[in-house]
């Protein structure tokens, strides 16, 4: 394996929505101390910040890979929840299935998959109804 | 593009002192919005952004978007553990009795003055 690759693990818990974010936080930060660019940074972050909503609103948390190599950010976002029955669906801008309570803090726009593939160069969705969702993401850098 | 003006105007416009962060840095713009992937996405670095959300999330979508400040709109006041949050990551959050429409006003002034 080669070791141009720099890896960070992160738990996102999911019971706990005072933390949540906090994994695309120190991304962020560990990025910046890597000198990639503000752009890749941003884009890096937004998709990041979703996937990371996601598993603590939709799937009672999981782990997040940030891996980063010379060419690219990737960022594997792996949980054991209920899974995504219908993926076509859960893409469309707006629909949601998060309940009043969570739309109250501000989540549940239904924008979150969307935007997650429009910050991303790819995204790949692997889900399984009663298994779990692994989502995984790369930024060009 | 308006200039950028440095924050210290913007609590000056507003007449009062932040509820945490300081007032040393620099803003370039003003966003306002409550779905927080909307303003994870559109919101900028530098911008002011004017919500009437309060809770912990905004400390973290403050942090990313590094907007320069949030100013809770409509006499919204931040709960104890978001005013903590964003005191530990130097986030400037202001409580403001105006309305969202008339603090983005406000926040325009400033900036059109120093263009
Ligand atoms: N990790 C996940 N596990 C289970 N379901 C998910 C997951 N991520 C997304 N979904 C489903 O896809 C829908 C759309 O997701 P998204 O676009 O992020 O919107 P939102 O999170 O605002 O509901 C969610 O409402 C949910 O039903
Ligand atoms: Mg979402």
């Amino acid at each position: 394996m080669p070791d141009d690759v720099v890896r960070f693990c992160f738990d996102v818990d999911g019971d706990d929505f005072s933390s949540a974010g906090a994994a695309s936080v120190e991304v962020k930060k560990r990025l910046r101390q890597l000198g990639i660019s503000p752009e890749v940074i941003r884009r890096v972050a937004i998709a990041m910040y979703e996937g990371e909503i996601n598993m603590v609103i939709h799937a009672d948390g999981g782990k997040a890979l940030v891996e980063v190599t010379p060419d690219e950010v990737r960022m594997t976002l792996e949980d054991h929840g209920p899974g995504i029955a219908d993926v076509e669906l859960a893409m469309q801008e707006g629909y949601s299935t998060a309940r009043e309570n969570i739309r109250s803090l501000g989540f549940g726009a239904g924008m979150g998959l969307p935007n997650m593939k429009k910050y991303t160069d790819t995204m790949h969705i692997d889900t399984e109804v009663g298994r779990g969702t692994t989502v995984v993401m790369t930024v060009k850098i | 593009m308006t200039a950028t003006v440095k924050l210290d105007e913007i609590s000056r416009a507003l007449g009062k002192e932040p509820l945490c962060g300081s007032l040393d840095k620099e803003v370039c713009g003003c966003y306002a919005g409550d779905l927080l992937s909307w303003v994870m996405s559109h919101a900028s670095y530098g911008d002011v952004w004017i919500t009437i959300m309060s809770n912990i999330n905004v400390a973290a979508v403050a942090s990313l978007t590094e907007c320069a400040c949030v100013i809770m709109a409509e006499g919204v006041e931040p709960d104890a553990d978001t005013l903590k949050a964003a005191g530990e990551k130097d986030i400037t959050l202001f409580s403001d009795q105006r309305s969202v429409y008339e603090l983005c006003c406000l926040v325009g002034k400033v900036l059109c003055k120093n263009e």
